[in-house]
């Protein structure tokens, strides 16, 4: 009787070779999909992040507006909702791109906004005397940020970074929404046909573990080291009352 | 514009959103209860209760919220909403766990010895003097985390539970034309957008306090 109903149960053997014998046709084509959606969809977050991340701590007021903006608009309207308009929305005017130039495209741009912030907040790190004293130094903008603000800068920004593009391939999986043909869809699709659930959603959270789960201890290790190297800030004894700064 | 928003079909998204921002109350809620204990688990628990809370917060960190979505809907027989609420408050969690535990490393180790010397037994300690100045410090986060959850909240379409997204969606079907489409994305957008927008206005004025 317990034999049966472990048998025919949800993890039972039967389920899981049925799972096996499509393992590398389902699960693997998907995760590898799911990794190259991750990893252009990090490119265009990096270098949109960078962009606005440098445009909100220039000079411009109107450099800053438009940062701001995306910022503002990217970080608060949910990222299905995005997706969902280049998807349903775009088509209707013309504008018909795949699922998987979909997934790139929204994935980069809604995180290419926190990015951006995370930029921001490095750069805004760096005390003014250092631009006062590039600029003292016949520096011009542009090579101040390259060769003395940026490279500062990145201690600061790596741990927060790495989070982001941990968050980036989670967040890939809103692919599985429009049928994007990623990890999440077919575990989705294939778990639905095959009535196959346990054991579907337990491989594929492996699969996605794989990938975060070393970003996720990077980023632990980036931070542990970035707090070391930072100098003690003043009166952090009595950091108690007020003092947060950080 | 006048033929999308009729009375019944504003009345049908203000459910959704009701949805919405219901699930968010009750996740953030119930996250901010077991997140604590799992907090405390982890910076004061002894090494077994310790590597368990790690565990716990490490899967959830490492998985998709999508794919938990759907484990509990499939795998757990509940009515739609409790579905919701149940993954939410499974992996918000683990978030919220580090939030606290983040709240609880910041308050100097001199208050705990502050307890002990006036005879405060260790949860009198947590209870009367750290949890409430770690709770003040992480507002700002928490908040944050709200509105992440009502961002996520749309996920849950994908499991046919009608929030707001999923509102919006049924509704989007029956539109015919192109500017109808745009118009009703517009709506959307900026519901959610004024929602959250609100909120982070909150944690910006909230964190510029604290930083004076």
């Amino acid at each position: 009787m317990m034999f049966r109903a472990f048998m025919d149960g949800p993890f039972g053997p039967s389920k899981w070779m049925t799972l096996f014998s499509d393992f590398s046709e389902i699960f693997l084509i998907g995760f590898f999909t799911t990794l190259k959606v991750a990893s252009l969809g990090l490119c265009l977050a990096l270098v949109l992040g960078i962009v606005f991340g440098v445009f909100s701590t220039s000079n411009s007021k109107i450099l800053r507006t438009i940062a701001r903006v995306y910022v503002e608009i990217w970080q608060n309207t949910p990222l299905v909702i995005q997706i969902f308009f280049l998807y349903n929305g775009l088509p209707r005017f013309g504008l018909v791109w795949s699922q998987f130039v979909i997934g790139v495209i929204g994935v980069g741009l809604y995180h290419g906004a926190y990015i951006s912030e995370v930029v921001r907040t490095g750069i805004e790190a760096i005390p003014k005397g250092q631009y006062e004293a590039a600029a003292s130094q016949g520096f011009t903008y542009l090579q101040t940020m390259r060769y003395i603000i940026l490279p500062q800068s990145i201690k600061i920004i790596l741990p927060p970074l790495t989070n982001q593009a941990l968050n980036l391939v989670k967040n890939t999986s809103v692919l599985a929404m429009i049928a994007g043909g990623d990890l999440m869809y077919h575990a989705d699709s294939w778990s639905t046909y095959k009535l196959v659930y346990g054991p579907t959603y337990i491989v594929t959270g492996m699969l996605y573990f794989v990938i975060c789960y070393p970003l996720s201890k990077l980023a632990e290790r980036l931070e542990k080291k970035s707090k070391e190297d930072a100098p003690a800030p003043v009166g952090s004894d009595d950091a108690g009352k007020g003092g947060a700064e950080a | 514009m006048s033929e999308i928003f009729t009375f019944d079909n504003v009345r049908f998204l203000a459910q959704g959103l009701g949805m919405t921002i219901m699930i968010a109350l009750i996740t953030i809620v119930l996250s901010i209860f077991f997140g604590s204990i799992l907090a405390i688990a982890k910076n004061y628990g002894n090494k077994f209760f310790s590597k368990l809370a790690s565990a716990y917060i490490e899967l959830f960190r490492c998985t998709p919220n999508l794919l938990w979505i759907l484990a509990i809907r499939f795998m757990v027989p509940i009515p739609p909403l409790a579905s919701g609420v149940l993954s939410f408050t499974l992996f918000t969690t683990a978030v919220v766990a580090e939030i606290i535990r983040g709240g609880l490393n910041s308050i100097p180790k001199g208050q705990f010895e502050g307890a002990a010397s006036q005879g405060f037994t260790f949860v009198q300690t947590l209870w009367y003097i750290v949890l409430p100045q770690c709770f003040m410090k992480i507002v700002p986060s928490l908040l944050s985390q709200m509105i992440t959850i009502i961002k996520d909240t749309s996920f849950l379409w994908a499991v046919a539970i009608e929030e707001f997204t999923g509102k919006s969606m049924i509704l989007m079907g029956q539109l015919r034309t192109g500017g109808q489409v745009l118009c009703l994305f517009a709506v959307i957008a900026g519901v959610y957008f004024l929602l959250n927008f609100t909120l982070s206005c909150v944690v910006r004025k909230r964190q510029e306090k604290s930083a004076i």
